[in-house]
């Protein structure tokens, strides 16, 4: 996997649940690449239409709290999304995050500081970000979950393992 | 050192002599479950990519259609079928109609001491009547029905100890309601929060769910009671035997204690849009509602719909309030009929409703319109929850959206109660 992530930021706030990344009037939606145009659709309805891919999210404390539905990571994978930076996430939606191929990191820093627009670089060599002439640590992710990522997520990763 | 419950547990799942909290284990599942507003997507993993399509026990693996029953969509209409044609198939064990999935698998399956995982956040229930209930995704829920396994992480325990007794109008809604604006919408993020203190014996198996069922609100891997000889009676005369009945030792290690005392609680409501916004409903004035909404995993079980029917008999509701009844089962509902609570919900002006998720999910009945304000016994008021992504939802016990949908606006239940 790339070790380096450079994005630009698209920020959000705290308890982003995961009713506003996926109403539930759109669960129904036959795949995914349908509802994804739906993400944020309560707070940000433009936003599916502004992201491209390799952006990053940038949000404060307990991101993904709410319902265990797995649509919520699997568009914002599907969205092209480089990466998630939050304070903290709600455990449900972590592994749900990993088991679908998005990439979640945690720093305590850098969502009070970024703003939107700002590009920031993400090193998971050395576990920090780099924002300008500024640097935040980032708890590291172990290797076998971030494998998972490159692999596309869970099943995809068992199937390459089980291959081997 | 000793072992709090929610470790005894982990420690039989995973086949040890103890667990410590951070350990990752492979633990073993008595149960699983998922619902029709995700399972398709398990299903598509099992039939599509998976390379061995086995089913590690079909009579340990449960089917509940209740998120939009009866369909509202051909789009759900499809998606169920899809589960209903698989469940067949497969033979596992399946309820459509019957009621909200986790009311079905505390009236049909779970006993105390299991380790159940399901594809709902609301999974955390069980630990009302001892068992630990763990919420997970489709692809989490996939391989558990695949292999019986899960890894998982050992949490750390949160102790909240319960002492006093309710005043009247005061309800085991109110003190989640309470405790969850304490410490946060993340304040026992990944951690158990197990419910004790000398006042947990009085609390009846419908409160006991109703303190579990909202740990995941507060970010919380599950919430678990100690069971006691009434949950043993309710188990034994549902014919179940297969009982553990685990406590946590007199030095067990809790990360945090808390206490609470009942006779300093007041009705509560969560203000829109966060379940941690509370205040006490003796602060709220002059908030007008378009509609109440009585049922839920929370507090759609008799008791509930009993407190309900306590303060409408005989009265009428709001001529501007529309207000839903949705019992959590058809059990609930049975039993609600012979007790006459439905002739007096009906004669108030109620809508009763068939038992299923209803608008706390805001997927088929009762969403609200832009700028429509709910009070709910629900589980959640995020933004958009129940229906127009600008409208508004207030939480609250069965009795402050009773005393509420009378009035028209959000009302201190206290004193509504007939005898």
């Amino acid at each position: 996997m790339n070790k380096l992530i450079q994005g630009k930021v698209w920020k959000l706030g705290d308890d982003i649940d995961t009713d506003i990344i996926i109403p539930t009037q759109f669960l129904a939606l036959q795949t995914i690449a349908e509802m994804k145009k739906f993400a944020f659709h309560p707070l940000r309805p433009e936003l599916p239409g502004l992201l491209k891919p390799g952006d990053i999210l940038v949000a404060g404390k307990n991101f993904g709290c709410g319902s265990s539905r797995e649509q919520a990571p699997a568009i914002l994978a599907a969205l092209g999304v480089g990466c998630v930076i939050a304070k903290s996430y709600a455990r449900i939606f972590y592994r749900n995050a990993f088991n679908n191929g998005l990439l979640l990191l945690e720093s305590a820093g850098l969502p009070d500081v970024a703003k939107e627009g700002d590009t920031v670089t993400v090193d998971l060599e050395t576990n920090g970000i780099s924002l300008g002439d500024q640097h935040f640590e980032i708890m590291p992710v172990p290797d076998d979950l971030l494998q998972m990522v490159v692999a596309g997520g869970l099943v995809p990763f068992m199937r390459r393992l089980n291959a081997k | 050192m000793g072992m709090t419950m929610g470790e005894k547990i982990l420690a039989r799942a995973s086949g040890k002599e103890a667990v410590k909290p951070g350990e990752i284990i492979t633990a073993r599942v008595d149960l699983c479950m998922t619902n029709d507003a995700t399972t398709h997507i398990s299903i598509d993993i099992f039939e599509k990519q998976l390379q061995v399509r086995k089913i590690f026990a079909p009579e340990r693996v449960v089917f509940i259609i209740d998120h939009n029953v009866p369909s509202e969509s051909v789009k759900t209409a499809e998606v169920q079928k899809k589960m209903r044609d698989f469940a067949r198939e497969h033979r596992v064990n399946f309820y459509e109609g019957a009621g909200v999935c986790h009311q079905i698998m505390i009236e049909e399956f779970v006993s105390p001491g299991q380790l159940v995982v399901a594809a709902d956040s609301h999974t955390c229930s069980y630990g009302g009547i001892g068992a630990l209930g763990i919420g997970v995704g489709s692809t989490d829920f996939t391989a558990v029905m695949n292999t019986g396994e899960i890894w998982l992480m050992v949490p750390e325990t949160l102790k909240f100890n319960i002492y006093g007794q309710f005043k009247k109008g005061v309800y085991a809604r109110d003190l989640i309601l309470k405790i969850i604006k304490d410490i946060g919408a993340n304040g026992a993020n990944y951690k158990i929060m197990e419910f004790g203190g000398p006042a947990i014996k009085d609390f009846t198996i419908d409160d006991r769910i109703v303190l579990c069922n909202m740990a995941v609100e507060a970010g919380a891997k599950s919430g678990l009671i100690e069971p006691d000889e009434k949950v043993v009676d309710y188990i034994n005369a549902r014919g179940r035997r297969e009982m553990y009945l685990f406590k946590s030792d007199e030095d067990a290690v809790y990360e945090k204690v808390y206490d609470y005392d009942l006779a300093m609680l007041e009705p509560m409501v969560a203000k829109p849009h966060f379940v941690d916004n509370g205040c006490p409903v003796s602060e709220i004035s002059d908030v007008k509602i378009d509609q109440g909404f009585i049922g839920s995993c929370n507090n759609g079980r008799i008791e509930e719909l009993r407190v309900a029917a306590r303060i409408l008999k005989g009265r009428k509701i709001h001529p501007q309030v529309r207000l839903l009844v949705t019992p959590a089962s058809k059990e609930v509902y049975l039993q609600a009929l012979k007790e006459g609570l439905v002739d007096i919900f009906v004669a108030s002006g109620a809508m009763v409703l068939n038992p299923n998720c209803s608008v706390c999910w805001g997927g088929c009945q009762g969403v609200i319109g832009e700028g429509e304000t709910l009070i709910s016994t629900g589980t959640r008021n995020f933004k958009g929850r129940a229906g127009h992504a600008d409208s508004y939802v207030y939480l609250a016990s069965a009795a402050t959206v009773a005393a509420s949908a009378l009035t028209g606006k959000i009302t201190d239940p206290r004193g509504w109660e007939h005898e």
